[in-house]
């Protein structure tokens, strides 16, 4: 029983991290019918920011929560920028392009950012993994059972973990829904040369879609550096395809659909390596998402939409 | 969505594809954890006042350290001969390709060394799973290779062209089982394997078999997959078991994150390892969660004989850090190889492969090397306890 409350809430913590990533994708989706493949690696790039912010801090400033919060702001904001010249260069000039030529250009964003980063010049990383900062002192709020040796613990990281998804989700969901803006991003999402007729500045929308996107990355990223402690320019690749399916499973372009779609990713990764293999990890995600698809082809939350011919 | 899937899906094969890469070779890089960049001595075109000799190693990727370290003692010792004159009158050099940290870019690596570069023999890699694709192209062409540091005994068993100057697994895997059951009076524990390496597999094996020998109680076998980066599930199934010492066979960038994560869900016995810990990188990556821990390695430091002194200050002043097996592995490989190619009469691969052979009692700084019928070294084994970001001595153990 105590195993099965830790795989939990390990596999609750995962899920929002995932949850988070795949907003970005179900994002931009939405407005740009994108699926934007160099996501994960602009989380990877956040993840560096916040690397080099921690490090410039200096150890006795990492673990307050004035360093914390900087490390954040830093590697948010210089990823929505980020974000927005990715889109404003690379994808824009492509708009009105078949879709292909879109995509195959986000491959190649994200294989210039991943391959770019094991590059050792300058502020380049270069390739070796590396151990990222405790900027959040780990100790344990809660255990179950003999205190020496705990049957479950739950640790302060991981409650702030969830604090913190739970939010930026939060309060992308009353951007979406509850200001201006989001009523213009989801007037694009439907129809953007229609929506370009009635006065929206469609280009302004997709930016900022863009910059939030990827501002939502780079705080999932750092919640994914602290929770496992390893960093390297590969990352982006692997965490942004699970959190690609996790999107795909929950119904691409519906933002509650992103978070059921990451939480129910990471619970089912967890639970596979807890009782089975940590092999079947993989296998079991993606025959996960075949499975969903098979049965509700839109995705859990998704409409399945009539191609427009 | 009809219209997007085979778009999608295509996207995923390529994305899946992403790590196609072509080795290059490699320059001078500077290595990761900033230490100063070396000139490597690779990238001449064969020259006929030169002597070239072939290396692979992963320069980049998951056990980057490893590499690094093995190109920096090669480098050493090559030096070091063409300082004192050559061989045969003639400069030595060494073409360096980077195999990422993959058999299959290892394997092509390899290749190219072979039919394009022409080298007279290989050395490389470290990781078992790496030797393991070149060693078959090696034996195919009759070129012979060296190992520094793989441990896994089917290397060698791939053919009469592959040799190596470091004791195999079922030794490693034996000595650890040993101090586990003799020395920390070890009566229950659990092993925690890497499941997509050579290396991990073959010791965990071994050290199931003796630790039961021995009369201890093996727990359970979890095993986790090479570059994840959560471990949590399968540690707090060992947990629950409640060992006294945990065996983790892997490289040092999956142990490192292993250790904290293991501490973090209170998990605190002493975790038992192998050479595959042995880097810098360990204790940055696990911080102090490893203290009072131990893992089993090829050549401690803190050995006081000269020849292994001298190699230190040495090796200390080229590259600015000590030298960790690796290095030292490395630098006894090429040594090997260089005294081969000396004692060899017409420099082809067989007559090489021969000299090779006959290697004994040579002085390496990672132990005396005599290699048997079987092409592997026969060598002691040191046990070493980490605490304090660093290593200290504890025991050798003769085969």
């Amino acid at each position: 029983m105590s195993q099965l409350i830790q795989h939990l809430i390990n596999g609750i913590a995962s899920g929002t991290i995932y949850a988070l990533i795949a907003l970005g994708y179900t994002m931009v989706y939405g407005v740009l019918k994108l699926i934007n493949f160099a996501h994960g690696d602009v989380m990877m790039v956040g993840v560096y920011m916040g690397y080099a912010t921690a490090f410039a801090l200096g150890r006795e400033a990492r673990g307050s929560v004035g360093g914390v919060l900087l490390i954040f702001l830093v590697a948010m904001g210089g990823c929505a920028l980020l974000g927005f010249l990715i889109e404003r260069f690379a994808y824009r000039p492509l708009r009105e392009k078949p879709r292909l030529t879109a995509l195959i250009t986000a491959i190649g964003i994200s294989f210039t950012l991943s391959y770019g980063f094991q590059l050792d010049i300058g502020f380049l990383p270069g390739s070796a993994p590396r151990a990222f900062p405790q900027i959040i002192k780990p100790s344990q709020w809660f255990t179950l059972g003999d205190p020496e040796f705990p049957d479950v613990v739950l640790w302060n990281w991981q409650v702030i973990s969830l604090m913190v998804a739970v939010a930026l989700m939060m309060g992308l969901q009353y951007l979406v829904f509850r200001t201006r803006f989001g009523r213009a991003m989801r007037a694009v999402s439907f129809d953007h040369r229609v929506a370009a007729l009635m006065g929206i500045p469609t280009d302004r929308v997709i930016s900022v879609t863009f910059m939030i996107g990827s501002a939502l990355a780079a705080g999932a990223g750092l919640l994914y550096a602290i929770k496992d402690t390893s960093v390297s320019p590969l990352m982006g690749l692997y965490v942004g395809l699970k959190a690609f399916v996790a999107a795909v499973i929950g119904g691409i372009g519906n933002v509650p659909g992103a978070m059921v779609g990451g939480l129910l990713l990471g619970l089912v990764e967890e639970f596979v390596v807890g009782y089975a293999a940590s092999t079947w990890r993989d296998a079991v995600a993606f025959g996960f998402l075949i499975l969903v698809l098979l049965v509700r082809p839109g995705g859990l939350f998704g409409r399945v939409a009539a191609e427009k011919v | 969505m009809r219209r997007l899937t085979p778009v999608l899906l295509a996207a995923i094969a390529l994305f899946s594809a992403a790590c196609e890469k072509k080795s290059q070779p490699t320059t001078s890089a500077e290595a990761p954890g900033g230490q100063a960049a070396q000139p490597a001595t690779g990238g001449k075109p064969p020259s006929s006042d030169t002597l070239l000799l072939g290396e692979v190693v992963s320069l980049t990727g998951a056990q980057a350290t490893f590499g690094v370290s093995t190109r920096n003692g090669v480098d050493l010792a090559l030096n070091e001969v063409n300082a004192a004159g050559g061989v045969k009158g003639k400069k030595l050099a060494v073409r360096v390709l980077d195999d990422q940290s993959k058999p299959e870019e290892a394997a092509q690596a390899a290749t190219r060394l072979i039919t394009q570069d022409k080298v007279l023999v290989i050395l490389g890699d470290v990781a078992s799973s790496n030797s393991l694709a070149m060693a078959d192209k090696a034996q195919a062409a009759g070129i012979p290779m060296i190992t520094p540091a793989s441990t896994n005994p089917a290397v060698t068993e791939k053919g009469d062209f592959i040799f190596r100057v470091c004791f195999i697994d079922p030794f490693q895997g034996f000595v650890m089982a040993k101090f586990a059951r003799e020395h920390l009076k070890v009566e229950r524990a659990a092993i925690l394997q890497d499941n997509k390496s050579a290396y991990s597999i073959g010791l965990t094996e071994v050290f199931s078999q003796k630790f039961k020998e021995l009369g201890g109680t093996l727990l359970a076998t979890e095993s986790y997959s090479q570059g994840d980066t959560d471990f949590r599930a399968q540690l707090t199934s060992i947990k629950k078991l409640k060992p006294q010492a945990i065996y983790v066979p892997g490289y040092y960038n999956d142990v490192g994150i292993i250790a904290r994560q293991a501490r973090e869900l209170g998990l605190t016995v002493p975790m038992m390892g192998a050479d595959g810990w042995d880097s810098e990188k360990l204790f940055e990556l696990a911080g102090n969660a490893l203290d009072g821990s131990y893992f089993s390695n090829h050549y401690s430091p803190a050995n006081p004989e000269p020849r292994v002194q001298k190699f230190i200050a040495d090796y200390k002043a080229a590259y600015g850090s000590v030298p960790d097996a690796l290095a030292a592995l490395g630098y006894d490989a090429a040594r090997v190889a260089i005294a081969a190619i000396e004692k060899s009469k017409d420099l082809s691969g067989p007559s090489i492969r021969d000299a090779i052979a006959q290697t004994k009692d040579f002085p390496g700084v990672a132990g005396t090397i005599t290699l048997d019928e079987k092409r592997n070294a026969v060598k002691s084994a040191v046990i070493l306890k980490v605490g304090n970001g660093t290593t200290e001595f504890v025991t050798t153990v003769h085969p």
